[in-house]
């Protein structure tokens, strides 16, 4: 059991006319090696929940564990946990500042205190695993695509070698190409290394392809958690809160409805492609 | 820790205040500050806690929130009540090593503090209770006589409605960043001053890019829209005076009166 979530609620602003409930009464169980969809519509409290496992807020009411220590408890090494449970903001290429690629992905290994031929191999090493070619190491970070500052700022992370690592909306302002490498890249980098990941984001498409577990998130409480089959059958109820069920899904539904009948429950286009050719040849 | 900045922070509740005419605010509040510094006895203080006090609960404005406002300059507020207290020549009555505290500099420092902190909640309640688009407008009116001398006003109080707006956006802005960068094991808070100030790169040099990148986009949006100045530029609201702004008015004439009043005589008894 990696990070346990125990009751945690969150009031922004306590005390003034604008207080604001973000979390309430959240029960969460991420055990290693997960891939985690964490959905919700803007405001729903997903960002102000990823933060709580990363330690930057602390909750109103509720405790936090990792490996079964409290965050908040009497010398619990809260350094060592941001290394191990590694965050990447919206838009983290907003954070880079270094004169060069390779020294920015360094900034998070110098912090932990390692030696500086380890620094080096981790920040390379994090770079080769988002993809970015040797090329562009000594450039400026102001100076590469979108796409690209993206990477480095993400291999900024993983470059502190996280067991868990969560990405906030890491797809948004990409272009569908961007979106997919960068996805792409995320699910690659987890079968070869095995870490658990939470991706953030307010698109089921986005996520459906990868994950194996999806928590969906309206204001501030966790409405299901479950696999994609699952919460997509309850594409109705998603439509209530503003979210909605990958398009294939709806598609499936049509067809099972008006053509012939077909399995509704698959997910993603792959899936869907096999599920009516298979229907066909019945 | 950086959203305990409420100066210049606009406070949303219905109040009588928050619907008086942003030109009576302004000019109540010049008034009180000038009052400030015509006080020279503690009455007066008392009368100006008063007003403040009044206003204040006229304004809805939790009493907490604006406290907590006062934070951001209690270093100030030490350093200037230290010098003082210290540095005051004059009739010394303790006297610790090379520092004398004179009566003199108790009573300069305990005024200082009493006329810094008003000034600084007198101020803090007009930007409470304004929104800063209104509070530009109200200077942008007040301050129109002097386009005769060609002062460009409008541009002026423009720069001064962005910079207003601002403030806010940078301050989330800086709490993402240093959140990000928290994250990446940055410390902000350990290690002597150079460290420190070293420990700040990886947060001014992302915020001073985000400025200047939400400065080029604000830039072009309004060349877009066809900004030109303030030449033959109307109002969507332009500014009405009510009955409530003219006893506001009157209720500062009173009080400055009272104050002057107060003054005079307690100087001749």
């Amino acid at each position: 059991m990696a990070i346990i979530v125990n009751h945690v609620s969150y009031i922004y602003e306590e005390g003034t006319s604008m207080a604001v409930h973000a979390l309430k009464d959240i029960n969460l169980q991420i055990p290693d090696g997960q891939f985690i969809g964490l959905i919700g519509h803007t405001g729903s409290g997903k960002s102000t929940l990823v933060q709580h496992l990363n330690g930057l807020i602390k909750p109103t009411h509720g405790e936090l564990y990792y490996n079964g220590e409290d965050y908040y408890s009497q010398g619990f090494d809260m350094k060592r946990l941001r290394s191990k449970v590694g965050l990447v903001f919206q838009y983290p290429e907003h954070q880079l500042f270094e004169t060069d690629v390779f020294s920015d992905v360094c900034f998070g290994p110098k912090n932990l205190g390692l030696s500086k031929s380890e620094i080096e191999l981790c920040a390379y090493a994090a770079l080769k695993q988002v993809g970015l070619e040797d090329e562009y190491f000594y450039q400026s970070p102001f100076d590469l695509s979108g796409g690209q500052k993206r990477r480095v700022a993400i291999a900024g992370v993983l470059a502190m070698k996280p067991d868990v690592l969560i990405l906030d909306e890491p797809t948004a302002g990409l272009d569908p190409k961007g979106r997919d490498e960068i996805l792409d890249q995320i699910a690659r980098l987890r079968q070869e290394t095995g870490i658990t990941v939470i991706l953030v984001s307010h698109s089921m498409e986005d996520v459906a392809k990868y994950v194996d577990r999806i928590i969906v998130m309206n204001k501030g409480g966790i409405l299901f958690d479950d696999t994609p089959k699952q919460v997509f059958r309850s594409y109705r109820k998603l439509e209530e809160v503003g979210l909605a069920a990958p398009q294939v899904t709806y598609i499936m539904h049509e067809i099972n409805n008006k053509v012939f009948p077909v399995d509704t429950d698959v997910t993603t286009l792959e899936e869907a492609k096999s599920e009516i050719l298979n229907a066909l040849r019945k | 820790m950086l959203r305990d900045i409420t100066l210049g922070q606009y406070y949303q509740t219905d109040s009588v205040i928050h619907r008086l005419d942003p030109r009576v605010k302004l000019m109540t509040t010049i008034v009180f500050i000038i009052s400030l510094f015509m006080v020279k006895n503690f009455i007066g203080y008392i009368v100006a806690a008063l007003f403040l006090i009044g206003i204040i609960k006229l304004s809805h404005v939790p009493f907490q929130f604006i406290i907590k406002g006062m934070k951001s300059i209690l270093l100030l507020l030490i350093i200037t009540v230290g010098f003082n207290l210290f540095l005051t020549p004059g009739e010394a009555i303790v006297s610790v090593w090379k520092l004398t505290i004179t009566r003199e500099g108790v009573k300069i420092a305990a005024s200082m503090a009493v006329r810094l902190s008003f000034l600084i909640i007198g101020s803090s309640i007009m930007t409470l209770t304004t929104t800063p688009n209104n509070l530009t407008d109200g200077m942008e009116r007040l301050l129109n006589p002097l386009k005769r001398i060609k002062v460009p006003v409008h541009e002026v109080s423009m720069m001064m409605s962005i910079a207003l707006r601002f403030i806010p956006i940078l301050l989330e802005e800086t709490d993402k960043i240093m959140k990000a960068q928290i994250a990446r094991g940055a410390d902000f808070e350990s290690g002597n001053l150079i460290k420190k100030a070293k420990s700040l790169v990886p947060l001014l040099v992302p915020l001073f890019i985000s400025a200047f990148r939400r400065a080029n986009d604000l830039a072009m949006a309004m060349e877009a829209r066809c900004y030109r100045g303030g030449e033959n530029r109307t109002k969507m609201k332009p500014l009405k005076y009510y009955k409530r702004d003219f006893i506001a008015y009157g209720f500062t004439g009173f009080y400055l009166v009272f104050v002057i009043a107060i003054g005079r005589v307690f100087f001749i008894l």
